[in-house]
């Protein structure tokens, strides 16, 4: 079942063209991983598909009914954000502050009920962060944090679950726990959208790959699909060494391909010898 | 943790009420002390005796007209104006998400005190005696509806602050060239006392046409509690949950200027409540923004009836501005407590 569809969507910041004619469909339990170079669009297209951001064009639908409509408290309950570098500007309890995940339950006066506490337990335990819960959050590293702030669109308990960079600047463990978490989200039957740069986790956690440059989705498909050494060298710049390893891809970027190479898309950009060889 | 220190001597006499009470309930308690207290604060004495037949209108007296007349509006204004600022304070920290923030910063103060200083100064406020404050309610409504152009309906929270600092200064000029164009130096000197700030002489009058509005301002500042905890997480993630935050920072703005712009009308600038009293109490309920807010207002009043009840008593010689006081023991109070955390942080 298609939970979030992005039809066509066009987004102009002046004259900037940051996304033009850009159609994605997420499903409840697949994990989309959404890749493309910094600039590409990424982060406005997930923002598009929060609600957050108007596009000028073309339209976005929740559950097929068209995203800016209807009551904003329902939407928050069905879709999770969560934002790059994810914030939290007050030194607040962890258990508090993955407490605000519940806001979109609760009517405006009423205080957390039982059901609310067990959903943040749930997503702290999910999230690993259940040792932290009386920790200010401000003095944890970045790693406890981030998975904090996970833990905290966890608890929403969201249909959608869209997180923008959830694991840039984290070590090697954290962001393989922090995917890993994800990934078994979306098994669990959560549709997630999460941004990334590292080609290699996208490969090895999304089935499903979408690739943005320029404001357009340029490839959409399984890794193997879509991590070709031609869309490599023509979006992303790289040459890499691409390869299966215990049935999942991986990818190690490699080397950046000359500026004339990689901006003259007519021109082929591997030699073919290589390119079979890097296949 | 950094809150068992502190509220376990308040917590004392109250085992078996909610942790979360505890505090607004001690604050509760120091206000009515206070309010009872600030009764028999004056030059005149006045016994608990005669005060209370005072208070029930038993005895036509000198006393009852002190108690009636003089100390129980300014006590009720101190305690109104002290919660608004400290709400109001609350409310901008909340939504700026900075501990800097204050009722001043998005213009309604100095606007209040321009309309006030224009009624002055058109003879507006010597025809009636609700001139002034009505002068100053003018100023605060103009200061809300130049935002409201200046951000536009679709602005930012940094638009929001940089529109505020405008009107901030230019209200501040204005006051400048009404005083650089004052006709006898005696009417600038009456506007330049009025602007630091007094609870003197204020009668029910006053009371009335004030909480008028700061009623009103308190509800739409208190409104906007739950969109404060969200906002912690940044105004993105605070959508998400399903926040409308334009509604939000204009509920926020149109309540400070409905209580903040009141209180200015009436009492003239009372500076520092709004900033010290968030930020003294926030690490007291665990920095969450919405309950800092209940508990920020009864601490502006407790504040501010504190303050004025210490200016009565500096008799003799001319009374204190209790603007001039706040601000007096406020910022060097203020000091120290930044010295103390830097010193406890590493």
């Amino acid at each position: 079942m298609t939970a979030l569809a992005l039809d066509r969507v066009a987004v102009r910041f002046g004259d900037h063209v940051a996304l033009d004619d850009a159609s994605v469909t997420v499903s409840r339990g697949e994990m989309i991983g959404l890749i493309g170079p910094n600039g590409a669009g990424k982060t406005t297209l997930l923002r598009v598909a929060a609600g957050l951001l108007r596009p000028a064009g073309g339209r976005v639908l929740l559950d097929g009914r068209p995203i800016g409509t209807g009551d904003r408290r329902s939407r928050a309950r069905l879709l999770a954000y969560l934002p790059q570098g994810a914030p939290c500007h007050w030194p607040l309890e962890v258990r508090r502050l993955v407490t605000l995940g519940r806001l979109p339950h609760l009517l405006p006066w009423q205080a957390p009920t039982g059901t609310d506490a067990e959903a943040v337990t749930s997503a702290l335990d999910l999230a690993d962060v259940g040792h932290l819960v009386g920790r200010d959050v401000l003095t944890l590293s970045g790693g406890e944090r981030a998975r904090v702030l996970l833990a905290r669109a966890l608890a929403v308990e969201p249909a959608l679950l869209l997180a923008d960079e959830p694991v840039s600047g984290l070590d090697p463990a954290h962001q393989l726990r922090v995917m890993t978490v994800l990934r078994a989200r979306a098994d669990a039957g959560t549709g997630v959208v999460v941004t990334l740069h590292d080609l290699g986790l996208a490969a090895r956690f999304c089935r499903r790959l979408v690739v943005v440059d320029g404001g357009r989705v340029v490839a959409d498909g399984t890794p193997a699909d879509v991590l070709t050494p031609e869309t490599l060298a023509n979006v992303f710049r790289i040459r890499a060494r691409v390869g299966t390893w215990q049935g999942s891809r991986y990818v190690v970027p490699w080397a950046v391909t000359d500026e004339g190479e990689g901006a003259d898309s007519d021109q082929p950009v591997l030699h073919p010898a290589a390119a079979g060889r890097l296949r | 943790m950094k809150e068992a220190g502190l509220s376990r001597p308040l917590a004392l006499p109250m085992i078996g009420v909610d942790r979360a009470w505890r505090l607004p309930l001690a604050l509760a308690t120091l206000l009515a002390l206070l309010l009872a207290g600030s009764l028999f604060a004056g030059p005149v004495a006045v016994g608990p005796r005669e005060l209370l037949g005072a208070l029930l209108g038993r005895n036509l007296s000198v006393a009852e007209i002190i108690v009636w007349e003089l100390r129980v509006p300014r006590t009720l204004l101190a305690a109104m104006i002290g919660a608004s600022l400290g709400l109001a304070g609350a409310v901008l920290q909340g939504l700026l998400r900075n501990p800097l923030a204050e009722p001043g910063l998005i213009g309604v103060s100095a606007s209040a005190a321009l309309g006030a200083v224009i009624a002055f100064y058109t003879g507006f406020a010597a025809a009636f005696p609700l001139g002034l404050p009505l002068g100053g309610m003018v100023g605060a409504g103009l200061a809300v509806a130049l935002l409201m152009i200046l951000a536009g309906r679709q602005g930012s929270t940094l638009t929001l602050i940089l529109a505020g600092v405008a009107v901030n200064s230019f209200a501040g000029a204005l006051t400048a060239l009404a005083l650089n164009l004052s006709p006898n130096p005696y009417a600038a000197a009456e506007i330049i006392f009025w602007m630091m700030g007094s609870l003197a002489d204020r009668s029910f009058q006053h009371l009335g046409v004030a909480a008028a509005l700061t009623i009103p301002g308190w509800l739409l500042l208190i409104s906007v509690a739950r969109s404060l905890d969200a906002l912690s997480l940044g105004e993105d993630a605070a959508t998400s949950l399903g926040f409308d935050l334009q509604a939000v920072r204009w509920r926020a703005v149109l309540g400070t200027a409905l209580a903040v712009g009141a209180a200015v009308s009436v009492s003239g600038v009372i500076g520092f409540v709004g900033l010290v009293v968030p930020h003294l109490l926030r690490p007291l309920v665990g920095y969450q923004p919405a309950r800092l807010l209940p508990v920020s207002a009864l601490g502006g009043a407790v504040l501010l009836v504190a303050t004025d009840i210490f200016v009565r008593m500096l008799a003799p010689g001319p009374e204190l501005k209790i603007g001039v006081v706040t601000a007096l023991i406020g910022a060097p109070f203020f000091l120290i407590l930044l010295l103390r955390l830097r010193a406890t942080s590493p």
